[in-house]
């Protein structure tokens, strides 16, 4: 009988620690990786509420969250590729022509 | 009929407005001569069909258009003719057409298309010249107004290369409109008071009321009128325009600075007889003005030493003659006066334009003399006019000044009279001391000129150069050698010898009851200054002396005992003052430096016109400047308005330097601000 | 008793793997490690009855999306970055920007913290209700899914099927003609 409590810790934890990496990080696959850290954190939230409510709801949210970060996984990884090809580097520091 | 006499000039202009540069000087100037002697026939006609009426319904009219309707408000484009306007539109028409063609000699020199250009002014000139007389109602009149103040502009800088030249044309303008500024104003106010501007309406509309005592509606608005007619025909304080006037051909200075266009405040005053006799004051102030201005403009004439600004300031003189006539009542002795006047100064002026002719340009009469053998035409008109402008007896100006001041006596303003006396001894004295310094004595156009540094300007030279530089006086430089003097060429001489024979016997029309005469200008003049009423048939009594006006053969009738001495006196006058020259000027020119050099801030003073210009400069001119480069340009139109136009560029400038930085380029940057705001949100969300 | 020690279990397994994620220099080792914390998650939602989203978990995020990450670090064969050279230069190295930093993680940490004592069950058992057969069975999944969720089920396709687009046109190398 584990309370609902223990879950959304463990998410917050997860959730803290994909934030963590996207700012801290300094590569560009490693910052789309901890966002994927931040989007299963979300889903562990939405299963466990789902199942204190007693329906599936949660799960059902859980498919779309996965399918949108499978496609944001998909278009993010093609821009790489795309900038990699110009500056030959997966620095986002390297990535400032946008500057004033 | 009536409009043919303003359209053909106004053909003329268009013509050679639109043509002129590609056609011969020869058609651009026939043609404009021609214009205006088809005016002049067509005027003749005019005038006889109207002399067929009977005298106190000569008038026709002819009503061209309904020029504006905005309520009650309606104005007609009419043109009326009446005794009037029959001397003036002669006047016009006939010493017009003589300029025109004097001037196809005159402006010989200039290429065809400034010979095009100088006509088409002309023509123009005198299309609106003759739109004013002919008007029946203030605004057509303004029309006219406005219009010959334009073509004085446009000749007077007609030589516009030159500084000097330009700048004249402009004082003209200026000082012209702010005598307009006060007939606007004076016109606005007889509309309130009258609710129409037509002349006769307004005449009408006046005769029954009684004079007016203190200074009422009619005296204020008659007075603005006046302040406009000072600043159109060159008085006191508005004159000033005038002898800067002359830098332009002098065929210009005869026909529009001498015969018509400065005799349009003279005709303006006419024209409203019957106001103004209503206002006294006025009345007054209109006749001391003039006899102000002519002692004022008679005593500057006395010590000028450019031939045609000593005609400048004896135009402006003669002027305040017709004004003192105007202003005591003898409206028709100012009209006769304006007639004569317009006929020997206009021969002067053409005189003097041939001598600056045949010395290919030179002014300054310290140079010239001994001219009476080379040139006999210009020296026996010259002489003629001058003998006119004198009021020696039997000539035409001695009975229109006669006229005038034995009016100005007979009303009882005995001190405007004295005046009136002092300023034809000065009259004849400057005009004959230009007589014999200009053509008799030693020649002295080859000389240099003599040190004269009490001149604060120097003579100028009307020669078309076209070359910025040739203000300084050169007298070396451009006179032809003496033994190639040429008199006036035909078309010159003709115009000459008409206008001389004319300042003759012009005035003969005039010769008053007291020497036998019948006056017949004067009763032919007499019903334009009453008002016809517009309802009742007027009788056909000849003189009608009404409130409006007074008559020489009135006056001639009453007090011929008044009269005779009178003219005696004028006489003597003049003779008086033509042997004062001759002795001076003929006999022993060194008395002359010597008064010079006796009273030398006297002479100074006279010499620089009692520096008028420099007190109007510094009283007005520059604190305008002032107030208008300072204040109102820098002030206003640089530092706020532009202020705050640039100031709101350099505001959003600023800002948006500011704003860029957000624009950092770095995603984590931008991943940051993303995290901020998830941290806010949040917080709202958990604080509710 | 044992339900506890698994869910600790898994769950610093989880937490762990996350957290060396990002501390990995060489990007590989990053998502196998990513791997495995889906793994331990995955073992999470069986946990929470929720054995098809589990499934899910392991083939479509561990099983796909991870192996494209993989496809694309290999193709990419990007250099490490060189974390001393970087370290000297970087803006957010700089100290103000650092204490920013700081606060707004400290910031969002106590609202986590504020918002989870605020949650109103956290204490009661998260599978105190409902009925495990038929939260746990595909059937009832799948008829919510296709009935309730209907709209957002289609909606998502299309979004998949653009993203699937996008990716084609963005990653294409530009051709010399």
């Amino acid at each position: 009988m584990i309370p609902l409590g223990h879950y959304l810790v463990v998410s917050a934890i997860l959730f803290a620690i994909g934030t963590a990496g996207v700012f801290l990080r300094r590569n560009l696959i490693t910052i789309l990786l901890s966002i994927e850290i931040m989007l299963n954190a979300v889903n562990l939230t939405f299963v466990a509420f789902g199942r204190a409510q007693g329906n599936v709801d949660g799960q059902i949210i859980t498919f779309f969250v996965m399918t949108v970060a499978a496609a944001e996984a998909a278009v993010g990884l093609a821009i790489v590729i795309a900038l990699f090809r110009h500056r030959e580097s997966l620095n986002p520091d390297a990535f400032t022509s946008l500057k004033w | 009929m009536i409009a043919l006499i303003p359209l053909f000039p106004l053909l003329g202009f268009a013509i050679n407005a639109s043509m002129g540069r590609r056609l011969p000087k020869a058609v651009s100037g026939g043609l404009a001569s021609l214009v205006m002697v088809a005016s002049f026939v067509v005027s003749v006609m005019v005038v006889w069909q109207i002399a067929d009426l009977a005298p106190t319904q000569r008038v026709i009219e002819q009503t061209l258009y309904t020029w504006i309707t905005s309520g009650d408000f309606k104005i007609d484009l009419t043109l009326r003719v009446d005794p009037l306007a029959s001397v003036m539109i002669l006047v016009i028409t006939g010493i017009g057409s003589l300029i025109h063609i004097y001037s196809t000699a005159y402006m010989h020199e200039e290429v065809d298309r400034e010979f095009a250009r100088y006509f088409s002014y002309l023509n123009l000139f005198a299309f609106f010249m003759l739109v004013l007389v002919l008007g029946a109602s203030f605004l057509v009149l303004f029309v006219g107004w406005e219009g010959v103040g334009l073509c004085s502009y446009l000749l007077i800088g007609f030589w516009f290369e030159k500084r000097s030249a330009a700048d004249a044309g402009k004082k003209a303008f200026v000082v012209n409109r702010i005598g307009d500024y006060a007939f606007i104003l004076g016109t606005l106010l007889l509309f309130v008071r009258f609710g129409t501007l037509d002349f006769q309406r307004i005449a009408s509309a006046t005769a029954p009321l009684a004079p007016e005592s203190m200074f009422g509606t009619l005296s204020v608005a008659t007075l603005l009128l006046f302040i406009g007619a000072t600043g159109k025909s060159a008085q006191i304080p508005l004159y000033v325009w005038l002898p800067d006037a002359m830098e332009g051909p002098t065929p210009v200075s005869a026909l529009i600075h001498a015969a018509t266009m400065v005799t349009a405040g003279v005709y303006m005053i006419g024209r409203n007889a019957v106001l103004f006799s209503h206002a006294p004051e006025t009345m007054m102030v209109v006749a001391t003005i003039g006899a102000a201005t002519a002692l004022f403009a008679g005593t500057i004439g006395l010590v000028q030493n450019d031939i045609k600004r000593v005609l400048a300031y004896s135009t402006v003189s003669q002027l305040g003659y017709m004004f003192l006539a105007m202003g005591v009542g003898a409206f028709g002795a100012g009209i006769f006066h304006l007639y004569t006047h317009a006929f020997f100064k206009a021969c002067l002026f053409l005189g003097s334009g041939a001598v600056i002719h045949a010395l290919h340009g030179e002014q300054d009469v310290r140079n010239m003399g001994g001219l009476k053998a080379a040139l006999p035409t210009t020296y026996w008109t010259f002489l003629i006019a001058s003998l006119a402008i004198a009021g020696v007896p039997g000539l035409a100006g001695f009975f229109s000044k006669d006229e005038i001041l034995f009016e100005t006596f007979a009303h009882g303003h005995t001190i405007l009279w004295t005046i009136g006396i002092l300023t034809s001894l000065l009259t004849a004295t400057y005009m004959f001391r230009l007589v014999f310094l200009t053509f008799h004595g030693t020649r002295r156009h080859d000389a240099p000129a003599p040190q004269h540094p009490e001149e604060e300007e120097p003579t100028a030279h009307g020669a078309p150069s076209h070359t910025a530089a040739s203000d300084a006086p050169s007298h070396d430089s451009h006179v032809a050698p003496s033994h190639h003097l040429h008199d006036a060429p035909a078309a010159m001489a003709f115009a000459l010898v008409v206008l001389a024979i004319g300042s003759v016997f012009a005035g003969y029309i005039g010769i008053p009851g007291a020497l036998g005469g019948h006056n017949a200008l004067g009763s032919w003049l007499e019903p334009s200054f009453t008002a016809r009423s517009v309802t009742t048939l007027a009788d056909a009594q000849v003189a009608e002396p009404g409130e409006a006006s007074g008559t020489g053969e009135a006056g001639g009738e009453v007090n011929s005992g008044v009269e005779l001495p009178l003219m005696l006196v004028s006489s003597v006058v003049a003779i008086a003052g033509i042997a004062l020259a001759a002795f001076i000027w003929l006999k022993r020119r060194e008395i002359a430096d010597k008064a010079a050099a006796t009273f030398p801030g006297l002479y100074r003073l006279l010499l620089n016109k009692y520096y008028v210009d420099e007190i109007y400069d510094a009283t007005v001119v520059q604190p305008i400047r002032i107030v208008s480069q300072e204040g109102l340009w820098r002030g206003i139109d640089v530092n706020i308005i532009d202020g705050a136009v640039n100031g709101t560029a350099s505001i959003v400038d600023g800002s948006s330097s500011l704003l860029r930085r957000l624009q950092s380029g770095s995603v984590r940057t931008y991943a940051g601000s993303l995290f901020i705001g998830v941290v806010l949100i949040l917080g709202y969300y958990l604080w509710r | 008793m044992s339900e506890t020690i698994l869910f600790y279990l898994f769950s610093v397994v989880a937490i762990l793997a996350s957290a060396l994620v990002i501390g990995q220099r060489n990007p590989m080792y990053s998502i196998m490690l990513l791997i495995a914390s889906f793994g331990a998650l995955a073992a999470l939602y069986i946990q929470l009855d929720a054995p098809f989203v589990a499934m899910a978990q392991i083939i479509v995020y561990a099983g796909a999306i991870m192996v494209l990450f993989l496809f694309v670090v290999m193709l990419l064969n990007a250099p490490q970055e060189d974390a001393a050279v970087w370290d000297r230069t970087h803006p957010l190295r700089r100290p103000g920007v650092a204490r920013f930093g700081a606060l707004l993680a400290g910031l969002l940490i106590v609202q986590l913290v504020w918002a989870l004592v605020r949650v109103n069950d956290a204490s009661t058992a998260v599978n105190a209700r409902g009925d495990v057969a038929a939260i746990s069975s595909v059937r009832t999944v799948g008829r919510v899914l296709f009935t309730d969720y209907m709209f957002a089920f289609e909606a998502t396709s299309i979004l998949i099927l653009v993203a699937m687009v996008g990716a084609v046109v963005l990653a294409a190398r530009e051709t010399a003609s």
